[in-house]
């Protein structure tokens, strides 16, 4: 019979903490920003079928970096979770803060048992309110904490960086392209002090759009929509691309005309807000 | 430090299992005391009082569907409600209109519209109408111990079919029979009359407004001639749920372009009792 070398407790969490952190840092970036019409999820995710950003209930959106395994398990228990306490009580019932709290106990607990492998994921959870100043937006590191961010989070491969830069250059109240354009420049910078620029097929969008007339808040952003919003200089249509309103309420034009692909030429761009997450799959099958 | 998997707080292992995109089927491992079908039926002798829902009428048009519903629910030979709703959106596309046991009829609604939703955001994509009209003929089978008890819910589907862009109706039975139904379709006590009213007034051409117009001539029929479906109430201004389903989603009527319909109706029988009169040939 062995007998176990003695590892001391600090250093045994020390080394957990240590494996954890190195498995999310070598994931891509992921930025939530706040706007004047709600909060923005921005990601770089060359995948179509693989979502980090999600929806999780009517105000609640969910993003993620790390192990996708591990991540989706974790969003879809969310859903359930969410689900589960809209049907026993009411819709209005479900919060960003009660759900933080069960992903913090989870992620906690998993991290503190020595039997299993801690995960490496990192979350965030936002909601978003009436009016800017009733927005949460909560991040979880892989520990169990949880931290309340205000105006710009950032996880991910070269956080720091990123969240450096947008803390400097974010403000309140910024239109939704505006908010983009930061978020992809922020994305864009590596380790080096390197820029690359980032284009929309790199990149996974979503909002939780406030001043959207459905009940469930969240949408993604594809294709010539996003487009627009990456790029105002181009003339009338950069304007048409910030006016938010005429396009969330165009709902569903039709599952023909999906356009995740970049295709400029296509006539309406109202599919993303019907077919939410299905729009980017569709898209890339046409 | 194995106990610590068992903390409280932390999600519940049913939570992360995967594999199953449905609501119902979670419910059914981690709660199934929520799940309508699983409660266990009280023993009592003969029929329980309760409140019913009436009659519903859905009506095709080229490139969509309309469904509407009276407003009157009964107790045996008292009106229970006069304002009841008995046509809610089921999600983006479809529509569902329910006849029998309100009680047990809206509980089955929140829990199909959360099935849709739920399979929406687990799996990235909906549901095809077919899939959706199937699980309701689930919920309605494990409802069958109720019904034999006199508690039926008999709803009628209707929906959006996106990728074949026309609109379609499914009709149920107790047992959760499904069956598909062209043109036009009638479910609740005054389903009788209202059928009889649909065939003589539906036409292949009809536009979303004469969809809509005959959809309230219909239920119009049907409450003349059975007591448990509530006619227009203009006293009261109440009048028939109508919901459009079409390329465009779930859209219903408000109360202007609904008073506008029924108003036209009532007018039309001031001076036609019994309605437009058909062809002979």
């Amino acid at each position: 019979m062995t007998t176990p070398f003695y590892v001391s407790p600090q250093q045994a969490m020390a080394d957990r903490a240590e494996y954890a952190r190195k498995g999310i840092a070598r994931g891509r970036g992921l930025v939530v920003l706040q706007y004047a019409d709600g909060i923005v999820f921005v990601a770089e995710n060359p995948s179509r079928a693989l979502h980090k950003v999600s929806e999780i209930y009517d105000r609640i959106g969910f993003a993620a970096t790390g192990k996708y395994n591990e991540y989706e398990n974790l969003r879809i228990g969310g859903v359930r979770y969410a689900d589960l306490r809209g049907y026993t009580y009411d819709r209005a019932d479900v919060t960003a803060r009660g759900l933080a709290n069960v992903y913090a106990q989870t992620l906690g607990t998993i991290f503190s048992s020595a039997g299993e492998k801690p995960y490496e994921v990192e979350l965030i959870v936002a909601e978003v309110g009436d009016a800017p100043e009733d927005d949460q937006i909560y991040r979880l590191p892989h520990d169990g904490s949880i931290i309340d961010e205000h105006g710009s989070v950032a996880v991910g491969g070269n956080a720091d960086q990123i969240s450096a830069y947008l803390d400097q250059r974010h403000e309140d109240g910024m239109t939704l392209g505006a908010a983009l354009r930061l978020a992809v420049q922020a994305l864009g910078r590596d380790g080096n002090g390197g820029e690359r620029s980032l284009t929309g097929d790199q990149l996974e969008v979503a909002v939780l759009d406030r001043t959207r007339p459905q009940r469930r808040k969240f949408k993604r952003v594809l294709g010539r929509r996003l487009s627009e919003l990456l790029e105002p200089a181009a003339g009338s249509g950069g304007g048409a691309g910030e006016s938010d309103g005429a396009d969330s309420d165009a709902k569903g034009s039709g599952s023909k005309t999906s356009d995740a692909k970049d295709s400029a030429g296509k006539t309406a761009e109202g599919k993303d807000s019907d077919a939410k997450e299905s729009g980017s799959k569709d898209g890339s099958e046409d | 430090m194995a106990a610590n998997s068992h903390d409280q707080g932390r999600l519940p292992a049913p939570y992360l299992t995967p594999g199953s995109s449905s609501f119902m089927d979670f419910l059914s491992t981690h709660a199934p005391e929520q799940l309508p079908g699983s409660r266990p039926l009280p023993s009592v002798q003969g029929a329980v009082q309760a409140p019913h829902g009436t009659t519903i009428v859905a009506v095709a048009f080229p490139g969509g569907v309309v469904l509407a519903g009276d407003r009157r629910a009964t107790m045996g030979n008292m009106i229970a409600q006069r304002d009841i709703e008995k046509v809610f959106p089921a999600d983006e596309y479809s529509a569902v209109g329910i006849a029998g046991t309100a009680g047990l009829a809206v509980e089955m609604v929140r829990l199909f519209q959360l099935e849709l939703e739920h399979f929406e955001k687990v799996e990235g994509d909906t549901l095809s109408l077919e899939g959706k009209a199937n699980r309701l003929s689930t919920m309605i089978r494990g409802n069958l111990g109720m019904a034999m008890q006199g508690l039926a819910v008999v709803p009628l589907f209707a929906g959006y079919d996106t990728d074949r862009a026309v609109g379609r109706i499914f009709s149920y039975d107790v047992t959760g029979g499904r069956s598909e139904e062209y043109g036009f379709a009638a479910v609740g006590s005054g389903s009788v009359f209202a059928r009889g009213s649909l065939k003589k007034l539906h036409r292949a051409d009809l536009t979303e407004e004469q969809a809509a117009t005959v959809a309230v001539q219909a239920l119009y029929d049907a409450a003349d001639d059975d007591s448990a479906t509530g006619g227009p109430d203009v006293a009261r201004r109440i009048y028939p749920v109508v919901a459009v389903i079409a390329e465009s989603g779930y859209r219903r009527l408000d109360e202007d372009e609904v008073t506008t319909v029924a108003r036209s109706v009532l007018d039309g029988r001031l001076q036609l009792p019994n309605g437009p009169l058909a062809p002979l040939v």
